[in-house]
């Protein structure tokens, strides 16, 4: 599919807007052309407001948006090729799959007359979803055996696809998803969370995605903004969003966390092999290929000398920091790894514990956890 | 889930069930076939029967044009005096019915400045169809108005701004996503309507005594003959109200399964 490289760069300057209890208060942001963004933030903090108001919905008060070399303040929504997929998909009811995706096709092709005549449309968006551009659309999503259902007869997750290929299927410049994802049962959401990984590789459609949660965000952003009460708090990769959050608000959003980008194998026991940096953790996954590994501070184990088998992932690493917070002490551990820099592991480590241990900043320690400790995603 | 209570409030209204059926039953049935037949073959009564069914259709058809625009708007947008704009929908339906007459004349009787304006363009109110239909319009219309905005509310507005982001303009969104989906909401507003001014005596009789609606026809007979000669007016409008009531119904609960 030919798709200039810069083509949906997206920014906006400055913009301020009120709609009742939500605000966005001169904020400003660039997104690149082709570039998947997560915008990252609790519910309340004015994330769908922003992307209706990048989609056309809602007028700013002051500030501009451009996409591309253009400025789109004032365009209405049907003007600026942006699509939209809505948490809970707002299919059209009354219309079976093909014509859904159909409709922006029509749209399209219509002429001057059932532009103004439009209770004429009907037979031009059944037309159009006997289209090729349909079917292949339907293909691309895994969806061509549903063509003919009405979306009360879909489940969560054929719904968000075929919302989905109706976005995607007029070639939007920009494609904004308000939290597609969390309407869908765990096994569903990660099936779709690779279909969407998968078709912007293949798209390279510009992605603005808006969710609350930090490991979909992991997942999927190449950068994440972090958005609380209508105003960014940093933007940056996932990786510089939880290593060093700028704000208090985005270290506790985000939470003390070690998160490392993986390689999954399953192996035949139901249990994965993940090679961090050359590092081998064992984990129960069943996912392929390029991972998030993330493994909470409380659940690492720290000891003087080696640990106990019991553990399925045992290392030994250099402690580099020690930070009280509390009645915890996180302990961070720096593990070398064959291929590159030592990956920094933070374990929560109590008062008694730590006394225990007596540790210094430089000493040789051995940590450990569980397979089961491990979240793969 | 079964509950005590439902066996005594059924029996309770059962009551008021029997209060709206019975009489209606008696009158249907007090008057025989043949003599139905001959009445409806009376001219008088057809032309009344015809007349009744088409002015409260163009009633309907007025307001179908200028409220559902309104309703939209009602249903969409928030805007100050919204209020006060639904109870004016609202208002005819408490006021009383000859006083409604009364007010229509004020203003589009012979002395009223609308009135004298139409009456320029050869329209006449008093004593003439458009009074009929504007009588019946003025009663009724808050069926049609409240029933399609209703219906546009039920409608996710998302929809419509899924249809924008896809090419549409709002025009186009609302005709081909909201109207749709509001479709048997206005479409059982429309029935009701048309069934209510079919009914209308009190504004209509003060417009227009004549040329003769059923309803007034009715009261006519019933006033200068008695009982016996206005009830087969009666029972006719009575079956043909309830044949085409039926018949809505139908048609628009078969409309709704698409």
């Amino acid at each position: 599919m030919p798709h200039a490289t810069n083509a949906g760069a997206l920014r906006l300057e400055e913009v301020r807007l009120r709609l009742g209890a939500f605000q966005v208060q001169g904020l400003s942001l660039d997104v690149a052309g082709g570039e998947y963004f997560v915008l990252l933030g609790p519910t309340g903090a004015g994330k769908t407001v922003l992307l209706e108001t990048i989609a056309g919905l809602h007028r700013p008060e002051s500030g501009r948006i451009w996409l591309d070399e253009e400025e789109i303040t004032r365009w209405p929504p049907e003007r600026r090729g942006i699509g939209v997929v809505y948490q809970d998909d707002a299919l059209f009811p009354q219309w079976t799959v093909a014509e859904n995706v159909a409709f922006g096709l029509a749209m399209q092709a219509r002429s001057r007359w059932q532009r103004a005549f439009p209770w004429l449309g009907g037979r031009a968006r059944r037309a159009a979803a006997r289209d090729e551009a349909v079917r292949e659309m339907l293909r691309l999503l895994r969806i061509e055996h549903l063509a003919h259902r009405t979306p009360a007869h879909l489940s969560g997750g054929e719904r968000q696809r075929v919302a989905l290929a109706r976005a995607l299927v007029v070639r939007p410049k920009v494609l904004l998803l308000d939290e597609p994802l969390s309407a869908l049962d765990p096994q569903r959401r990660e099936d779709l969370r690779q279909e969407l990984r998968r078709l912007h590789q293949q798209l390279g459609t510009t992605v603005i995605h808006v969710t609350h949660d930090f490991e979909e965000a992991v997942a999927l952003g190449q950068r994440i903004a972090v958005l609380r009460q209508g105003q960014i708090e940093q933007v940056g990769t996932p990786e510089a969003v939880f290593r060093h959050p700028a704000t208090p608000f985005v270290a506790e959003f985000v939470g003390t966390r070690n998160i490392f980008p993986a390689w999954a194998e399953p192996r035949e026991d139901g249990l994965a092999v993940l090679r961090l940096q050359g590092l081998t953790v064992v984990a129960p996954t069943p996912l392929r290929g390029p991972v998030h590994v993330a493994v909470r501070p409380e659940d690492i184990v720290l000891s003087r000398v080696a640990l106990a088998s019991s553990l399925r992932n045992t290392f030994a690493g250099q402690v580099t920091a020690l930070e009280p917070r509390g009645a915890l002490t996180y302990v961070t551990v720096a593990v070398p790894t064959p291929q590159a820099a030592a990956l920094p592991f933070v374990a929560a480590v109590t008062a008694r514990a730590l006394d225990d241990l007596a540790l210094q900043p430089g000493e040789q320690v051995f940590l450990g956890f569980k397979a089961s400790g491990v979240h793969v995603f | 889930m079964s509950n005590r209570l439902y066996v005594p409030f059924a029996v309770v209204g059962a009551a008021l069930i029997w209060f709206v059926g019975w009489p209606l039953l008696r009158t249907v049935g007090a008057s025989s076939p043949r003599l139905l037949w001959q009445t409806l073959a009376e001219p008088q009564v057809g032309d009344a029967v015809l007349l009744t069914f088409a002015a409260s259709a163009a009633a309907t058809v007025v307001a179908l044009v200028l409220g559902v625009p309104l309703a939209y708007v009602l249903a969409r947008a928030d805007f100050p005096g919204k209020a006060f704009v639904e109870a004016v929908i609202d208002l005819p339906v408490v006021v009383p019915h000859s006083a409604a007459g009364i007010a229509l004349l004020m203003v589009f009787g012979r002395s009223g400045a609308v009135g004298r304006a139409f009456a320029a363009l050869g329209v006449r109110f008093v004593s003439a169809v458009p009074g009929i239909v504007i009588a019946m319009l003025f009663v009724s219309l808050a069926f049609l108005v409240n029933a399609a905005r209703d219906g546009f509310r039920s409608v996710d507005p998302r929809l419509e701004a899924v249809a924008r982001t896809l090419g549409a303009t709002p025009w186009e969104a609302f005709w081909q996503v909201a109207l749709p989906l509001a479709w048997r909401n206005i479409l059982s507003g429309v029935i009701m309507m048309w069934a209510r001014g079919l009914s209308e005596f009190g504004a209509v009789v003060i417009l227009a005594y004549h040329p003769m609606v059923a309803p007034v026809l009715i009261f006519e007979r019933f006033e200068s003959y008695g009982l016996a000669y206005a009830r087969p007016v009666a029972t006719l409008v009575i079956l043909i109200s309830l044949f085409v009531f039926f018949l809505l119904r139908w048609v628009s609960r078969d409309a709704t399964r698409h």
